[in-house]
This record gives C-alpha cells, structure tokens and sequence, in this order.
C-alpha cells in the first residue's frame, strides 16, 4: 500500500492540472489492455498459417516459440508464395533484429537478475517494450513489462490455436476475400510506422517498388529480400541530396 | 529444408536476438548506423510484403484486382486507427464485396 503513495510527481508540481499518478493498479490496467487486445491478433496468424499450408502444430509452435508477430506473418507468407525455406527465414529474421535494439534500451531501465534475463527474453517486442518504455520507474516498468509479456503470450497463443483450429472450415481463401488478410496484416504492422516523420515514408515506398520490380525476374521469396536495399538506397539518396544542397548554397 | 525446420530455425533466430539485446552492454550495438537499420530494414519488408501479396498474380506477374480495392478499404481504416483486427476484417469484407460485383 505504501508503494502506491510514494509520490512520482516532481517537487515543483506546475500550475497545470498534474497527470494522474502512475500507482500499480493503473499499470497493470494499461498493460492488460495492451496485452489482451493485441494478443487477440493471433486469431489472424492461426488463420494465415493453416490457409499457408502449415500444420496446426506448425503455426502453434511459431507463436509459442518465436512470438514476433511480424516475422511469424513473414515466414508463413515467404512459404505460401512457395518460396525456399531459407529466404524466408531470412526475411523474417530482418523483421526481428528491431527486437535487439529493444533489448538493449529495455535492460539498463528492468536491471533484471542475470538468471532471470533468458525467460525475459522471450517477452521483449513491440508492445512490452512500448509499454515498458513509458513507465517512470524502475517498479512500474517491471511490472508494465511483465504484465504485458505474459498476458500477451497467454493469448497471442490462444487464439493461434483457434484461428488454426478454425481455418480448416474456411477452406479456399479466395472465397470470401480472405487472400485480402495477408497484405492488410502487413499494412496495418506498417501503419503506425508511417505516421513517424523522416525518411520513413520513402523507404516504404522504395521498398515496395523494389520488391514489385524484382518479383518480375526473381523467385518467390528473393522480392522482399530485395526491398532491404531500400535502406542504404534512401541513405545514398538522402546523403547525396544534402550535400547536393550544400554546394548550391 | 522442410517446414518444421524453418519454423525451429526461425524461432532460434528470432529468441537469440531479443536475448542478445538484453545481454550485451547498451554502447556496443547502439550505435546510429544499426538504429537506423533496425528501425528502417522491417519498415522496408512491411511495405514489400504489402505490395507483393496485394498485387502479385502467379510466379512473376503482376495484377490490379479486387485485393486492391480491399488494401485501400483497409488504409482508409487504418487512417482512422481502427483496431488491427477490424483493419483486416475490413480488407477481407471489402476484396469479398468487389468479387460479389457482377461482371
């Protein structure tokens, strides 16, 4: 109880109407929203698996093992093209390596116990690091972390195994629309990416053009590998402008 | 390589990245050019997914059908920050409704 007053607003409170204190029960809530909305998103992974020709063990065992959205959506999508195994993996192993980058932030701000570091692991994507991020103390960003990895693992996995369970009735994919599913899975993991200012927009679009152009002549799963150009491309370019810039002032 | 391999090497890939960022001290990864990268390369992959699986038809041609109608139902949706689940559930209604279309 004690925990709870301790108090996190700064000595010279502004005039302004201070933000409502952070106390356990308000992260937990927050990292429970988190955790069970995004983790009923599994539904459309269990789905895409089974419809990609994976086993319903197959899927599950991506979700309990790898859980990381983005690259699981990756991998099955690189398979149902009938691209080779290894270009997929590739690809979806690209999509992942942002998941170091939150490691490395998210570990000075847990100080977690070495033991206890390779179960955290597991834990570290968008959404608990999101969660994590925003907490004001060392406390809270435990407990945001925790709450929002295990509950979005316990259902992430759930609904895989519903939406893979549950796919086998659906049958052909073409029917209904449901082949429209993959690409709006992507656009919508791309969406709120593209709201950040910077170079961002033009390395979608560059990336997109790449893979386009290059499925024309490369075998299935080789495109998006070829959309990672997109990133020293729009360097090169942005480089090139400036100094372009430069020289005519 | 079969599926279940891709799928374990997968996994492995993806496990030993997140534990490598926790375990290693913040100066020897965190440098601009690998931020850049990470933040860059999946913003890349997204958009190429996207793309591919909106507008590829068979082994290597390209086609503008009713996916595409779909995708820009689910942009509209996505603009106006729906949820994940309704911005996909709006690209399948929408590719579904277009196919429905006579002619």
């Amino acid at each position: 109880m004690i925990a709870r007053q301790r108090n996190r607003q700064p000595a010279s409170a502004p005039t302004a109407a201070p933000p409502p204190p952070v106390t356990d029960r308000t992260v937990v809530r927050d990292a429970l929203g988190v955790g069970l909305a995004i983790g009923a998103s599994g539904l459309a992974f269990g789905v895409a698996g089974v419809t990609a020709h994976l086993t319903v063990w197959q899927t599950c065992a991506l979700s309990l093992l790898a859980f990381t959205g983005a690259s699981q959506f990756a991998l099955v999508a690189a398979l149902a093209a009938g691209a080779a195994p290894m270009a997929g993996v590739a690809g979806a192993l690209f999509l992942s390596v942002r998941n170091s980058l939150y490691g490395l932030r998210l570990g000075p701000r847990l100080e977690l116990p070495r033991l206890l570091r390779p179960l955290a692991a597991q834990g570290v994507i968008d959404e608990t690091t999101a969660v994590a991020m925003v907490q004001p103390d060392r406390r809270s960003t435990r407990i945001g972390f925790a709450v929002t990895a295990v509950s979005l693992y316990l259902t992430w996995n759930l609904t895989t195994l519903v939406g893979a369970l549950g796919a086998g009735a659906l049958g052909d994919s073409s029917r209904f629309g449901l082949d429209a599913a993959g690409p709006a899975v992507f656009l919508a993991l791309l969406g709120p990416q593209l709201r950040a200012a910077g170079e961002t927009r033009s390395v979608a679009l560059l990336g997109a053009a790449l893979a386009l152009g290059a499925s024309l002549v490369l075998p299935a799963g080789l495109p998006v590998l070829a959309a990672v150009a997109a990133v020293p491309i729009a360097g090169l370019l942005r480089g090139s402008r400036k100094s372009g810039s430069e020289e005519a002032s | 390589m079969n599926v279940w391999s891709a799928v374990l090497v997968l996994s492995a890939g993806c496990y030993l990245l997140k534990l490598l960022g926790l375990s290693i001290p913040a100066g020897l990864l965190d440098r601009p050019a690998v931020r850049r990268f990470a933040a860059l390369a999946p913003v890349a992959l997204l958009a190429a997914l996207t793309a591919l699986q909106t507008f590829g038809h068979g082994a290597h041609g390209l086609a503008l059908d009713a996916r595409a109608l779909g995708l820009a139902a689910a942009g509209i949706a996505l603009w106006r920050r729906a949820p994940f689940l309704v911005v996909v559930l709006v690209a399948v209604v929408a590719t579904a409704a277009v196919r429905l279309l006579p002619g």
